[in-house]
């Protein structure tokens, strides 16, 4: 009997069938990730009858009403902000530093008037919004907002820690990356911690308007 | 006369293409690991409006995602014009937000609980109305940590 090779198998399709399943693939891809602006709700609690009192300079209040106009309270004045000064505005605020005594504030680097905030702890954001406010203003003030307070951070990050020539936003990063070292992470987050500290984010959401 | 043979002459040789498939293999590996195919399939009008000021959420922790939007044009016949709101696959009324989460958080293992994220996907024209009823229940339900999932880009040009 004659002695018979296998014959070879014709691998010449395989490359089609790869490329089939390479389009495939394509085509459904989503490679993306997920970001936003990361918030944190207040807790359920029922209404107390002890209203906070914070004094009216240390306020800067935000209402958008449905019409998508920005109406900023603070000081005693009331006036319609464009949104792209709301950014300088609010930095203006935070950063006045006109507190005297046991509310000096010396890392402001404001102006000192004394009808706008106290210092960086004392300083509140409020914000309202109507019912029928467009979604995508209210997250470009929420952005401008979050902006102001990252500008704020950002300074006082470099401040006190020039070595690691990063400033909040990148150190924030870098310690939400997985592929920073558990030793970094730790000393990167006691920094962070600490700026967090000085200048708070004290932002609040009143309940939309019933109409 | 030679002893050596000349050469082929004229005419390039073919090019392999005998790697071609393993090429090809690499790049469909690739996309095949780095590959997400699309969760939930969209009832309602979702284009999500820009911001700058954003974090990455992490993909390792929990995430539920609630989608806020008027109903596409196909479904407008069926839900109206309304801002609507979709969980997994289907338009439910915000009553169901709680029940929702609760559902979510029992798949979780325990240790995982408290780490849930909640991404709203709204879309840029919708309005707040409806946002802020679903966030009041969100709050009743101790969801707290939420993430207003938008894209990259400068929030002054929405």
């Amino acid at each position: 009997m004659a002695k018979r090779s296998a014959p070879e198998v014709n691998a010449g399709s395989m490359a089609d069938i790869a490329f089939l399943l390479l389009i495939f693939f394509l085509v459904t891809t989503d490679i993306a990730t997920d970001s936003g602006l990361s918030r944190k709700l207040p807790p359920w609690e029922p209404p107390t009858d002890v209203p906070v009192i914070i004094k009216e300079k240390n306020i800067f209040a935000l209402t958008l009403n449905s019409k998508n106009e920005i109406l900023l309270t603070s000081g005693g004045d009331s006036e319609l902000v464009p949104l792209n000064e709301l950014r300088g505005q609010a930095v203006k605020f935070l950063d006045n530093g006109g507190g005297e005594g046991k509310d000096v504030c010396r890392r402001c680097k404001g102006e000192g008037d004394k009808a706008s905030s106290d210092n960086f702890i004392k300083a509140v954001i409020s914000l309202a919004n109507d019912r029928l406010t467009d979604y995508k203003t209210y997250i470009a003030v929420q952005n401008e907002i979050l902006a102001a307070y990252n500008d704020i951070r950002n300074r006082e990050f470099k401040k006190d820690y020039p070595s690691l020539e990063m400033d909040f936003v990148q150190a924030t990063e870098m310690y939400q990356d997985p592929s920073t070292e558990p030793k970094v992470k730790e000393n990167l987050k006691e920094k962070l911690e600490a700026i967090k500290a000085i200048v708070p984010q004290k932002f609040s959401e009143a309940e939309a308007k019933r109409d | 006369m030679s002893k050596f043979k000349k050469k082929k002459d004229g005419g390039l040789p073919p090019i392999s293409t005998a790697s071609l498939p393993d090429i090809v293999f690499m790049l469909l590996f690739f996309f095949m690991v780095a590959t997400v195919i699309k969760e939930d399939n969209l009832i309602i009008q979702n284009s999500l409006p820009k911001a700058n000021q954003i974090e990455k959420l992490d993909k390792k922790k929990p995430i539920s995602y609630i989608y806020i939007g008027k109903p596409s044009p196909n479904y407008i016949d069926t839900y109206g014009t309304e801002d609507r709101i979709q969980l997994n696959d289907k338009l439910q009324s915000v009553e169901q937000v709680q029940a929702f989460i609760a559902a979510e958080r029992a798949a979780l293992a325990e240790e995982l609980v408290p780490t849930l994220t909640v991404s709203l996907k709204v879309d840029r024209d919708a309005k707040m109305g409806v946002l802020t009823d679903v966030k009041q229940e969100l709050r009743k339900t101790n969801a707290l940590k939420i993430n207003y999932t938008t894209k990259k880009g400068d929030a002054l040009d929405n």
